[in-house]
């Protein structure tokens, strides 16, 4: 009770803040329940149906909800590896460029698409990537191939998928790598240099060492996005012919649930996604603290 | 010196050549859109636009502008974005300062701090989110907007980082005079808290102005709608309907040249503080990243 008397006006600061949790986060995870309803908004939760396991079963009976899961897989998989490996090589690239103002300016330019929304970036690449766009006059002028519909071909809509967010987020994430960087000594290139090593052999040994921690650091902590293959991007560029290699889980229950009806069903996608991404992001902070001793809270 | 070598000469030739590609690439699509906003229909139409304008025109912006629905979802946008930020900034800023106290001091700091970490480690996923919302009777109000993302565990964590960078004899020196917790807080952490808040206001009104599902989900009638969800209608669903041009306008001004125009307004606000999101973000990325 001493230590109430000192730490309430602490409490009354957070309690704001936890008013706005409970009523957003925690109460709709009471919500959970209907993954186990066949729910009916007019019976609610009270008298829906008990289903028990059944809705899950069903999402790994249907064909359409196990190929958005692989798809969902496929896109965020390979999305983590390039938003990885770009923005690596590319900050140390930008780091050989000696030019500082060069090296801003070119700094200015990549972080710009980041800041821009997926409604904004969509309308963009709707209109250059279509069949008779700016995108395929070049291609065409160039390569003298016929023109490629990007994304409205299911052969080349992952790969749009990726390139696009890769090209919106490379800038941004080569951010974390440059700090890396900057924080090398210069004494070890001094050092290097006297004894004769080449820029390349002091790029493999000093250079790319030095922030292979980062990277596995930022690596580890994306697995927790495994699950997550960018619903503002994928709905804003996806149409129906493209469902079959680009659609993904959050677009999915966004069509099943809210769409056309199917709550249940769709709470229970969610559920699934939600405790496999937790417990891949509690592995992956576990592993961050244990080996690089990287902690957030 | 290495840099003076022939070898690496002529890989800083490639590698800068290189680099400036890729950069151009980054802001072509933007300015290619603002190309066909300034540019005839006829040309548009045509696919004859590249990087420059062809037969300048400002009739699409004159279209957008005269556009009322448009116009009233940039009030709308205006409006989620000052009042969301505000309430935002007040919630993390008065929610940080506890929690960058050790757990021997502010006995409970634990059990708050996983509270917000797990939620946003866990969350019920979409389904149960908007029967939440609509029981709360949110549903086609514009607080929709504001309330449910009003606190963001990530900003709180960004902010509370900030606090334990302040050295603790400040606040030893503040209690001594007979300040309580709050004193302390708003006279002394407040004014030396600029540049994270600063940092916390442009994430927070990136966040608001960029924000368009909850628009779509949330509210029914377009006429309600922020900016971001109009646009999400117009431009990606081809909605035809809120664009009331009689056939002979039509001629007049393509929907392709209007479009551009929509976007390019869309990005505006963001270009406009974008020297400095540039600073404040790239301060804000390395002050919640990796300590030690």
């Amino acid at each position: 009770m001493k230590t109430l008397k000192k730490t309430w006006p602490f409490h009354v600061m957070l309690l704001p803040s936890m008013i706005f949790l409970l009523l957003f986060s925690y109460l709709p995870m009471g919500g959970i329940v209907m993954a186990f309803q066949n729910y009916k908004p007019w019976l609610g939760f009270t008298g829906s149906e008990w289903v028990g396991l059944d809705n899950f079963r069903y999402l790994f009976e249907r064909q359409d909800s196990v190929q958005v899961i692989w798809n969902t897989l496929i896109i965020a998989v390979l999305k983590l590896i390039f938003n990885l490996l770009v923005p690596f090589v590319f900050a140390i690239l930008l780091n050989e460029i000696r030019r500082v103002k060069l090296q801003r300016t070119i700094q200015t330019l990549v972080y710009l698409p980041h800041f821009l929304s997926w409604v904004i970036l969509g309308g963009i690449l709707i209109d250059l990537l279509a069949t008779d766009g700016f995108a395929n006059r070049i291609i065409s002028s160039v390569f003298g191939i016929q023109p490629i519909f990007f994304l409205g071909d299911n052969d080349w809509f992952r790969f749009t998928v990726i390139v696009s967010d890769v090209w919106k987020e490379f800038g941004y994430n080569t951010i974390i790598f440059l700090a890396a960087l900057a924080g090398i000594n210069p004494a070890l290139y001094e050092a290097a240099e006297m004894d004769g090593a080449t820029r390349w052999k002091q790029t493999i040994h000093i250079t790319i060492p030095a922030i292979i921690p980062i990277a596995a650091v930022v690596g580890t902590l994306a697995l927790g996005n495994v699950l997550n293959a960018g619903f503002d991007q994928i709905f804003n560029l996806y149409n129906p012919l493209v469902y079959q290699k680009g659609d993904i889980i959050d677009t999915f229950v966004y069509r099943t649930a809210i769409l056309n009806g199917e709550m249940g069903f769709g709470t229970a996608i969610g559920l699934f996604k939600s405790v496999i991404s937790m417990i891949l992001i509690l592995l992956a902070y576990r592993a961050a603290a244990k080996w690089a001793n990287y902690r957030i809270f | 010196m290495y840099y003076k070598t022939t070898g690496y000469r002529i890989f800083n030739v490639f590698n800068v050549a290189l680099l400036i590609l890729l950069a151009v690439m980054c802001v072509v699509p933007l300015i290619h859109v603002l190309a066909v906003s300034f540019s005839s229909k006829a040309a548009a139409d045509a696919n004859l636009v590249g990087l420059w304008p062809i037969q300048f025109s400002v009739e699409a912006y004159k279209k957008t502008m005269f556009n009322p629905v448009f116009l009233h979802s940039i009030w709308i946008s205006v409006l989620r974005t000052v009042i969301g930020t505000a309430i935002t900034l007040f919630l993390t800023f008065l929610a940080a300062y506890p929690l960058s106290k050790e757990e021997s001091v502010f006995k409970g700091r634990t059990i708050y701090s996983w509270l917000f970490v797990f939620s946003m480690v866990f969350t019920g996923g979409l389904v149960p989110f908007y029967i939440v919302i609509q029981k709360l009777g949110l549903i086609d109000s514009f607080w929709v907007l504001v309330l449910p993302g009003a606190v963001n565990t990530f900003l709180v964590i960004l902010m509370m980082n900030f606090f334990r960078g302040i050295p603790k004899e400040l606040e030893e020196a503040a209690f001594m005079d007979g300040a309580g917790p709050f004193r302390t807080l708003f006279t002394m952490y407040l004014p030396i808290s600029m540049p994270s808040i600063a940092t916390i206001t442009l994430f927070s009104m990136v966040f608001h102005w960029n924000s368009w599902f909850d628009g779509l989900l949330y509210l029914n009638n377009s006429n309600q709608f922020p900016l971001a969800t109009f646009l999400q209608t117009v431009i990606i669903q081809q909605d035809m309907s809120s664009m009331s041009a009689s056939p002979k306008e039509m001629e007049l001004i393509s929907q392709t040249t209007v479009k551009a125009a929509q976007i390019f307004i869309g990005a505006a606000p963001i270009l406009i503080v974008y020297p400095f999101l540039q600073k404040f973000f790239v301060k804000g990325m390395t002050l919640g990243s990796v300590k030690e």
